[in-house]
């Protein structure tokens, strides 16, 4: 079967700024409408709790961190940020869909495979779940969410994360140079 | 006035579908500036082009303009918004280890969802191994729950911290951003090696429009308590005409003698009639702690029951409407206050002269000394329950629903 060409590339991102005051309406939104704001992380803790509490009830039963969210007979999906991680999901499909960016692919730096790149991603993925869970909050939750309505641990932790980004960028600066 | 209870208003799968909605919009707008792509991310910190931090904190400042400024306006009540609670060294420990992993893995949580939509390999992996990471530290977290759980100081917002109205806040954020913006094009332009000229020209109409917006925040000022009251009038209101919120002496020593109402006292007498008498278990609240309903500890969460007390019923009656408004459930006021109580199970002291029309919050009773709380009637008997009459059972069990916010 002979692969379709796309004779129009995929069409550029908009302008930061632009997309920056997109995001800033939803986010505002989100508050207006729910009282909530946008989150991630939070999701992807009770997906995992779901696949655990299925596999062994009894240990999360006995976790009080897990207890909070699947005890019993509470339904860790029953929460507000899972359709929202749905609808995240769907929507960056649905813009990459009409903007002809959806591509198989592995973003990476030129100097490293894309093996490699997956390692890093997973490695470095697992680092940020791990991360996002101490900090209650990741860069949607804490950062971007509690940043607006300026709660003050979640500014602290938005510097924190620059910085260890920051501290951390020369040492893993082949993979993406 | 916004936020609204989504539940009430569209039933359970109205309400889980305007999230989902949200969702949409947040993948969306993540996608369209490039968000699936973690080079792009990763490129914020060698300089080359400062993506993230523009994005972030436009969004950050417009969706915090527009709060600020619609709840100066009456439109959206600050109080009910989910403001992340802050336990400041969990939150820096957990910020430089997911900075860590922003520049190994290149997305966030938010982001690598949409690498994923798009069928980006390096954003499968990310959300795989963010997974993992939060099913270590489910398993992990046990081992330093001190720690987690340290440096705890509620619902704290930046210009709480800072002692100053939020609308100046609002401005120093904005032009704290405004500022970045400028390093950081500047920072492009060497870096980046990027032409500033082909920037577009209406980022500086944007900016001078949200700095506008700011300060006609700040001009405006957040709503004031009594704006709120009366704003909030009705409702809250007829309660108090109807007395639904006033409890009989007898009905408060029945919940004193019930160990699973998780009964609170909030004693609002000065400090000597605090020290002549008060109920056991009551703790002296002044009215500026209350206005700040943080500051007194208390957990709008968990389940149980205030109840506010004064010598009569006017200074209960304030501090019951200052903190109602500030969203806690399950206030009450001893009715009659404890001059009645003081009538009721200790009449040898009470003098009806000395009660006759005077409702201005004295307390009118006879003390021989100063018991505080040791005096018989702070705490009187079970037993005195059975020869008292019935009593018309005001507080109603409003089971607290834990209002979940920011990550889950």
């Amino acid at each position: 079967m002979a692969e379709r060409q796309d004779p129009k590339g995929p069409k550029p991102y908009i302008h930061p700024y632009a997309g920056g005051m997109l995001l800033g309406c939803v986010l505002f939104l989100s508050f207006f409408i729910s009282g909530n704001g946008l989150g991630a992380s939070g999701g992807l803790n009770r997906i995992i709790v779901f696949f655990e509490d299925m596999i062994v009830p009894g240990h999360v039963d006995r976790t009080p961190y897990l207890l909070e969210m699947a005890g019993g007979n509470l339904n860790p999906l029953n929460a507000w940020i899972i359709p929202m991680v749905l609808g995240t999901i769907l929507g960056g499909f649905l813009s990459g869909l009409f903007n002809r960016r959806l591509k198989v692919e592995t973003n990476r730096g030129p100097h490293i495979t894309d093996k490699t790149r997956w390692i890093m991603a997973f490695a470095g993925g697992a680092i940020m779940g791990y991360g996002a869970r101490f900090a209650r909050g990741c860069t949607s939750g804490q950062a971007l969410s509690g940043g607006a309505v300026l709660s003050a641990g979640s500014w602290v932790f938005m510097f924190a994360v620059f910085a260890g980004a920051y501290a951390l960028a020369w040492f893993v600066r082949k993979a993406w140079n | 006035m916004a936020p609204f209870q989504l539940q009430s208003l569209l039933g359970y799968w109205g309400m889980m579908a305007v999230y989902f909605a949200l969702g949409l919009g947040f993948g969306i707008a993540l996608e369209l500036s490039g968000f699936g792509k973690s080079t792009k991310l990763a490129a914020q910190f060698y300089f080359k082009e400062l993506t993230v931090l523009k994005v972030m904190f436009t969004a950050i400042v417009t969706a915090m303009v527009l709060i600020f400024l619609t709840a100066s306006l009456g439109l959206l009540d600050y109080s009910k918004l989910y403001v992340n609670t802050t336990y400041l060294w969990p939150g820096i420990v957990g910020g430089l280890i997911m900075g860590v992993g922003f520049i190994i893995g290149g997305f966030c949580p938010g982001t690598s969802l949409v690498g994923m939509a798009t069928f980006k390999l390096d954003g499968l992996f990310f959300v795989l191994g963010g997974l993992f990471g939060i099913f270590l530290f489910g398993e992990s977290v046990s081992l330093f729950d001190g720690f987690w759980n340290s440096s705890f100081y509620g619902r704290l917002t930046l210009f709480d911290f800072f002692g100053v109205p939020a609308g100046v806040v609002v401005v120093g954020v904005v032009l704290m951003a405004l500022g970045m913006f400028w390093g950081g094009e500047q920072l492009e332009r060497i870096f980046g090696k990027r032409d500033l000229n082909r920037e577009p020209k209406w980022r500086y109409g944007a900016a001078a429009a949200l700095l506008l917006l700011a300060l006609v925040t700040a001009f405006n000022g957040q709503p004031t308590l009594e704006q709120k009251w009366s704003r909030a009038g009705g409702e809250k209101q007829s309660l108090l005409e109807r007395r639904e919120v006033y409890i009989e002496p007898t009905e408060m020593l029945s919940l004193m003698h019930d160990d699973t109402r998780g009964l609170v006292i909030w004693d609002v007498r000065p400090e000597r009639d605090y020290n002549l008498f008060h109920l056991k278990t009551a703790v002296r609240m002044e009215e500026n702690t209350l206005r700040n309903i943080t500051a007194t500890g208390i957990d709008p969460t968990v389940n149980q029951v205030i109840v506010i007390t004064g010598n009569d019923e006017a200074a209960a009656t304030r501090a019951w409407k200052l903190v109602t408004l500030q969203d806690i459930p399950n206030v009450y006021i001893l009715g009659g206050g404890l001059n009645l109580w003081l009538a009721t199970f200790d009449p040898e002291g009470s003098d009806p002269v000395m009660r006759q029309g005077d409702p201005d919050d004295q307390l009118d009773h006879y003390f021989t000394a100063a018991l505080g709380s040791r005096h018989p009637a702070a705490l009187p008997d079970e037993k005195v329950l059975g020869s008292l009459g019935e009593f018309t059972p005001k507080v109603k069990v409003t089971k607290v629903v834990k209002r979940q916010g920011g990550c889950g």
